[in-house]
């Protein structure tokens, strides 16, 4: 048998041999070591030296607050429990801070039985928004986005359900005129209609209409007032209505810089440059301060509302920039494509521009609102209870004054996880809509 | 800004139609001003604008509080947000002309004072020849510290800090040999150490800090009406009425005509002040809040983690500079 086979070839054999395993220095974990983290002389001093960095960061701050109350009612009371507990000398944190304030550190003063209602309302927005932003789910959970503004609003600052009822109607009342006239071809009359319909519907029918309505039906939440919006829900609050409402009017302010009508150019581009050249902080001091010279007086106009008016103002310069840049980027042969196939503007922008624009803004666009976000915190400054100012006036109670990691450790864990969640999503997105060119 | 602020006279009746009265206070400052657990506001401060709408409306909960940073406080003033400013506020020769203000009274007599560790064996602020201090830059606080090293012919090389927070950490860090600034504010500070009785506050005083309660200028009629609500507080005081005894002193004339006037028993002081005030305002206000030093001693003094004593802040007849003008 095997005779016959060696006569002619020398060196074959018939039998497989069995795998031998890798060599242990090319395989799991020390392997993707020596890869990664000894590779050379530098990364592996380098390594040596983050280990070192970490270990000094973290070999005080982890036991600390392992270590940490989470039970007591007062710093005090954290110091006698800590003492009994540990030897003498020994930090620990004082999370009981916590436990004893969260309630105003996420709903601020919001009365204590109503606090089903903040989350109740983010649900509505995400249910709202997750169509928009999630391309396979059902397209009918459309219906409920235009309806979620006026839902959220009840929600969250209560009163009876028939003033938010009667104002969409004013929305409805316009797009239905609009959409009658233009099917009838006369384009004008459909946009004056569009506008002045409604006008005339808010300012004459609305109020006796939301009046009559409730009396016939009391639907009625109690109300909460804005000075009482606080913590977290007063940044989530201003923050997504700044990124929900800035995003439309950057895209016009974008195209608008855009336009070859000379008036519309140029107003949009004083519109971004005023608004842009000037930080924030003063937009704010503008709202609180110096609007009531010019409001008539008596004229009570919520500070929240004139704080989230000037952040989507502010907000919406900086993305009509991030998307001007997509339009950019945009080769011109695109745009001359739209008008070989005899769109109109509204047409090529909608169909052909503003779709590739868009997806090479993400990045951008995204990272402007996480600095909106974050920029909520500036509201502190107008002395409004965001989560930093409310840490301060905790802080000024006797009970907790002097406690400072603690609470600026769950305000910052707390961004962190909104932020960084909104930076997922757009990686996710991008992979999405990847098509390939670049 | 040149012009003056929309809402100039005839704040009584603005706050009488809104039902409401608007007080500016301190978004945070321990013991004049802090939400507590519930979101009610308590403090020194707060109390005063409680004492006001009580004088206005006969309830002390008709109020709303706008918390002011220090930043904003005047100008929200002079804008019309609110109609009076209780935010520890110091009174000052530019704030009362130049910003058009009008400091009704002084309710606290604070100054500038130093916090020191008990180990560095200082007992007088003389005696700090060459320490490192922990300073507020861009204060007051920074020019009365310069002037009074000055006058004394000693040296300290100042640490700056940003805020109160800051300064607190850093002198526990042991980053200066003192602190310096509001007397008050030092005992909020030490009253939060985990060691107080290692620190104290040197007994020199080395500015005057006025803090008192502020309205806009034109409005004489208002001015008064807050500054005599305070004063109310005050005679209280000095003439034994108590949040406890009040009512029983009000319900019939008695022997001492200053206290029948003040409560409303003889004579009617209340209507002077405005048509719609009630002769028994000021026991409204007693009854709301408690005399000045029941007021004090709730939120500042000896019993309270602060522990602050009156000293300044004492009734004239106790060597204190709280003096009421009659009520007559």
């Amino acid at each position: 048998m095997s005779e016959l086979h060696a006569q002619t070839v020398a060196q074959v054999r018939d039998t497989m041999l069995p795998p031998v395993p890798p060599p242990r220095r090319e395989t799991g974990a020390i392997r993707w070591l020596r890869q990664n983290l000894f590779s050379g002389p530098l990364n592996i001093i380098l390594t040596v030296l983050a280990i070192w960095l970490l270990w000094v960061a973290l070999r005080d701050v982890v036991p600390w607050a392992w270590r940490g109350v989470w039970r007591a009612s007062s710093l005090n009371e954290c110091r006698a429990i800590r003492d009994q507990l540990y030897p003498e000398g020994t930090s620990a944190a004082c999370w009981a801070v916590l436990t004893d304030r969260w309630r105003q550190l996420v709903f601020g003063f919001y009365p204590a039985s109503q606090i089903w209602r903040p989350p109740l309302a983010l649900v509505v927005f995400l249910l709202a928004v997750s169509p928009i932003l999630f391309a396979r789910l059902p397209r009918r959970l459309l219906w409920l986005t235009p309806a979620a503004p006026f839902l959220i609003f009840w929600l969250l600052w209560g009163g009876t359900i028939w003033g938010p009822v009667a104002a969409a109607l004013g929305f409805a009342l316009g797009v239905a005129a609009f959409l009658a006239l233009s099917r009838a071809r006369y384009p004008i009359l459909a946009l004056l209609a569009g506008i002045l319909l409604p006008v005339l519907y808010w300012s004459f029918v609305a109020g006796p209409l939301a009046r009559a309505l409730a009396g016939v039906a009391p639907l009625a939440l109690p109300a909460v007032a804005s000075k009482d919006f606080g913590g977290f829900t007063l940044s989530i609050i201003i923050g997504l209505s700044g990124i929900s409402l800035s995003l439309p009017l950057g895209v016009l302010l974008a195209l608008g810089r855009r336009s070859d009508m000379l008036i519309i150019s140029k107003a949009s581009v004083f519109y971004i440059e005023v608004i842009r050249g000037v930080p924030l902080i003063v937009w704010l001091f503008v709202a609180q301060l110096i609007l009531n010279y010019f409001l008539p007086r008596g004229t009570n106009f919520d500070l929240m509302l004139r704080v989230i008016i000037m952040v989507t103002l502010f907000a919406a310069a900086y993305i009509a920039e991030v998307i001007r840049g997509g339009l950019a980027a945009l080769p011109r042969g695109q745009y001359e494509a739209g008008d070989a196939l005899g769109l109109t503007y509204w047409q090529a922008m909608q169909l052909i521009v503003l779709p590739q624009a868009l997806k090479i803004s993400i990045p951008g666009i995204v990272n402007s609102f996480i600095g909106l976000f974050k920029d909520t915190t500036l509201v502190s400054i107008i002395a409004m209870f965001d989560p930093i100012r409310m840490a301060s006036s905790i802080r000024a109670t006797t009970a907790w004054g002097g406690i400072y990691w603690e609470l600026y450790v769950f305000i910052g864990l707390t961004f962190w996880v909104f932020c960084f969640s909104m930076s997922r999503y757009s990686i996710w997105l991008e992979r999405r809509l990847e098509r390939g060119h670049r | 800004m040149a012009s003056p602020g929309p809402r100039r006279a005839a704040t009584l009746d603005d706050v009488r139609s809104r039902g409401t009265l608007n007080c500016g206070v301190n978004p945070g400052l321990t013991g004049f001003a802090a939400p507590d657990a519930s979101g009610r506001w308590e403090g020194f401060d707060v109390d005063l604008c409680r004492a006001v709408a009580a004088t206005i409306f006969g309830d002390p909960e008709k109020v709303t509080f706008t918390p002011l940073s220090g930043e904003t406080r005047f100008t929200a003033l002079a804008a019309g947000e609110v109609d009076m400013l209780a935010r520890n506020s110091t009174w000052t020769f530019s704030r009362d002309t130049d910003l058009k203000l009008d400091f009704v009274a002084v309710n606290y007599y604070d100054g500038q004072g130093f916090l020191v560790p008990k180990a560095l064996g200082v007992a007088s602020a003389k005696d700090l020849d060459g320490a490192t201090v922990c300073i507020q830059t861009g204060t007051t606080t920074e020019l009365n510290l310069a002037d009074f090293f000055r006058v004394n012919n000693i040296t300290y090389e100042p640490v700056p800090i940003q805020n109160d927070a800051e300064g607190r950490q850093q002198y526990l860090a042991g980053a200066c040999d003192t602190y310096t600034t509001d007397a008050s504010g030092l005992a909020a500070a030490r009253s939060t150490f985990e060691t107080p009785d290692d620190h104290i506050i040197l007994p020199e005083i080395i500015s005057k800090e006025p803090l008192g309660p502020a309205v806009r200028h034109g409005d004489n009629q208002w001015a008064d009406l807050v500054r005599w609500t305070f004063y109310a507080l005050v005679a209280a005081e000095e003439l034994g009425i108590t949040q406890a005894n009040v009512e029983e002193m009000a319900a019939a004339a008695g022997d001492n005509p200053e206290i029948n006037r003040l409560l409303g028993t003889e004579d009617e002081l209340g209507p002077m002040m405005g048509a719609d005030i009630s002769p028994q305002w000021a026991v409204n206000v007693i009854k709301a809040v408690g005399n000045y030093g029941e007021v004090f001693d709730r939120h500042l003094g000896p019993n309270t983690p602060l522990g602050i004593e009156r000293g300044l802040n004492a009734q004239w007849t106790q060597g204190g500079l709280m003096y009421a003008p009659p009520f007559r």
